[in-house]
């Protein structure tokens, strides 16, 4: 009787530690999927400043248009691309295209001036910022959660309910994996 | 925890005695029951409506986006790199002084309070570093840790002085003849060397709480922002800024020690106690990375001792953080100005010292009260001259402006403040200038001859000046001329 008792206990306490890992898993996917979100908002939110950007800067160097049209190209790819490389791919095109349009606003003294442009510029160099810090929060959460997915004793538990790894949000090139940074 | 653990027992400890000094037996028991009701109640009271409390004796304002777009993008940026789910309102003091705190029980209920000193000064990498620094607080809980620590302390203090009180005027005592006297003596003086003593053993503890946490919220902001260096110069900024003025609440102080919203408070930039200095040695001690197991090592290195700051778990699955370069946000003209401002005041600090530089590279600061005219250098004993502004007196009566019998030049200043001081030079007529002539034309500091010290610096060309102490125009003559 007393023995049946003691592993009826042993049971119970490994079923409690189960229970807690496979929780603990569940946590820190749904920290990765929300992380995510983050980096889409902010995805979104330059997307939206673009053509805005785009028109002021029409104004004052319309015969820029060369470099114009290669930003909102790059908009226009970044907003149709899915998968996370093949996002990644195509933002850090958008981030090199507005570079050089930024390059190219240099010239004009009159446009760096302009209020409306100032607090465009603000806004976008911002949420560049954003991106860059949600895609290293990201890329955090997916470390710890890649990490744990992997090593024993949750890797049975994550192949018993299919906890796949998930992607990093990285940039080919080394240099690019800071927070991505327009010079104005 | 296990501070708040040895201060929540010292508040037992203290109840029980002090109960069964008042009625032995049963006392004991009732006594540390009440001191722990005491500490409810005040807690409740300061996690209920601390913030709000301490908000409005600030007179802080809640500001949107539209009032200032820069700190608000960093505070969300802040938020972002955090992954905290809710951005904290944010408020702003009118107050130059450099600083910022955090408070809020919840982290989703959190508020973020930065004085407007601290938006102007500065730049984008140095007010990500500060608000990721007030952001780092509220994600470790430090407003909810500190509020409970500091009402500890605050119950602590308010049982023991209750009872030192009741001590004083006898109140409350009696003598229960089952004990012999000795024994009852012997408690009640237990009783009151600790009623005497915890109240400074608890703030002890508390700011060593508030020292350890301002460590662990310097090493989340860099990690935050991946660049501990913005930080580190922001300290370096606050550091530099002319000490605050003795304003109201310098001298509430006292006061708030049994108030609970010093707790919250706490978790401010400089209110606690970490040296800035060392705080900026880690931060640059960091050697590159920006994660916590480099915090970790430079915490080791600079403070020494085996105990580091940061959990062993959170370090075991971190892996290499590299930082990252300055945001190339150019220094524009207003954060040159701002450079100049902090330069004079940094200057004003140096007060009336006169700076000479010895060609051995000695920097001798003369004070005020030399009378001498020369003084001699400490290491390779050259003698300097004391540089002073002087009456032209080589320039003949023609060559000075207007001559002798001309009309009066328009005086300097009318309502110049009389010179004052005890080594007064005599005063020359209005209608004649000071004269000093430069030595060379890099840093330069002469005395005007009301005894004020004057710094000019390598970029002043204009002719003339006026002392800002006794109002006499000075004429600068540039060397060589």
């Amino acid at each position: 009787m007393a023995g049946l008792l003691i592993v009826l206990g042993i049971i119970v306490i490994i079923g409690a530690w189960l229970i807690g890992l496979y929780n603990s898993l569940v946590r820190l996917r749904n920290q990765v999927r929300n992380s995510w979100s983050q980096i889409d908002v902010q995805l979104k939110r330059r997307h939206d400043l673009i053509p805005n950007l785009v028109e002021t800067v029409k104004g004052y160097a319309a015969h820029e248009r060369n470099t114009l049209e290669n930003v909102t190209r790059a908009r226009n790819q970044a907003v149709q691309a899915t998968g996370v490389p093949d996002r990644a791919k195509a933002e850090q095109d958008l981030s090199a295209a507005l570079g050089r349009l930024m390059v190219v606003v240099e010239q004009y003294p009159d446009l760096k001036a302009n209020q409306n442009f100032l607090a465009l510029q603000e806004e976008l160099s911002s949420t560049e910022n954003k991106i860059g810090f949600s895609r290293q929060f990201y890329n955090d959460s997916v470390m710890t959660y890649n990490n744990r997915v992997q090593s024993f004793p949750a890797n049975i538990i994550a192949g018993m309910f299919t906890f796949n790894t998930e992607p990093f949000f990285e940039l080919e090139d080394r240099a690019d994996r800071q927070v991505p940074q327009v010079s104005f | 925890m296990i501070l708040i653990g040895a201060m929540g027992s010292l508040l037992v400890l203290l109840g029980f005695l002090i109960g069964s000094a008042l009625e032995p037996g049963q006392g004991g028991v009732v006594g540390a029951i009440a001191a722990l009701g005491v500490w409810g109640l005040l807690l409740f009271i300061a996690l209920a409506g601390g913030d709000q409390a301490l908000l409005l004796g600030a007179r802080a304002k809640q500001v949107s986006k539209q009032d200032l777009p820069r700190l608000w993008n960093v505070v969300e940026e802040m938020t972002i790199a955090s992954g905290l789910n809710v951005m904290p309102r944010i408020y702003v003091i009118d107050d130059n002084t450099p600083n910022a705190f955090a408070a809020g029980a919840r982290p989703d209920k959190a508020v973020l309070a930065v004085n407007t000193g601290l938006v102007k000064r500065l730049n984008r990498d140095e007010l990500q570093g500060v608000i990721a620094h007030e952001i780092g607080h509220i994600r470790n809980l430090d407003a909810r840790f500190l509020t409970i620590a500091a009402v500890l302390v605050a119950s602590i203090t308010i049982v023991a002085d209750m009872f030192l009180r009741g001590f004083r005027y006898g109140a409350g005592m009696r003598r229960i003849p089952r004990l012999p006297l000795p024994v009852q003596l012997g408690i009640l003086a237990g009783a009151a060397v600790v009623a005497l003593l915890a109240p400074f053993l608890a703030q002890m503890l508390y700011l060593a709480c508030s020292r350890e946490r301002e460590y662990l919220a310097d090493a989340s902001a860099a990690r935050f922002t991946r660049y501990p260096e913005g930080l580190a110069s922001a300290l370096e900024k606050i550091a530099l800024a002319p000490p605050p003025p003795a304003s109201v609440n310098r001298a509430l102080a006292p006061l708030y020690t049994v108030n609970p919203i010093r707790g919250l408070a706490g978790a401010g930039l400089t209110s606690t106690h970490p040296p800035t200095e060392e705080r900026i040695r880690i931060l640059r001690g960091m050697a590159g990375g920006a994660g916590y197991v480099d915090y970790e090592k430079a915490y080791r290195k600079i403070v020494g001792g085996r105990g580091g700051i940061i959990g062993k778990r959170t370090l075991s699955v971190e892996e290499g953080v590299p930082s990252r370069q300055p945001s190339p946000e150019a220094e524009d003209r207003a954060d040159r100005l701002e450079i100049i401002r902090q330069l004079d005041a940094l200057l004003g600090r140096l007060g009336s010292l006169l700076l000479l530089s010895c060609a051995c590279g000695v920097q001798i600061r003369v004070p005020p009260s030399l009378e001498r005219d020369s003084v001699q250098c400490p290491r390779c004993g050259r003698q300097h001259a004391v540089p002073r502004a002087s009456l032209p007196e080589a320039v003949p009566a023609a060559s000075a402006p207007g001559g002798p019998g001309a009309p009066v030049p328009p005086a300097p200043m009318e309502t110049g403040a009389p010179p004052t001081g005890s080594s007064l030079a005599p005063v020359p007529p209005r209608s004649r200038l000071l004269r000093y002539e430069r030595r060379n034309n890099g840093w330069e500091s002469f005395r005007c001859a009301c005894g004020k010290a004057l710094q000019l610096s390598p970029a002043f060309d204009a002719p003339s000046m006026h002392c800002p102490s006794c109002r006499m125009e000075i004429e600068i003559v540039p060397k060589g001329r």
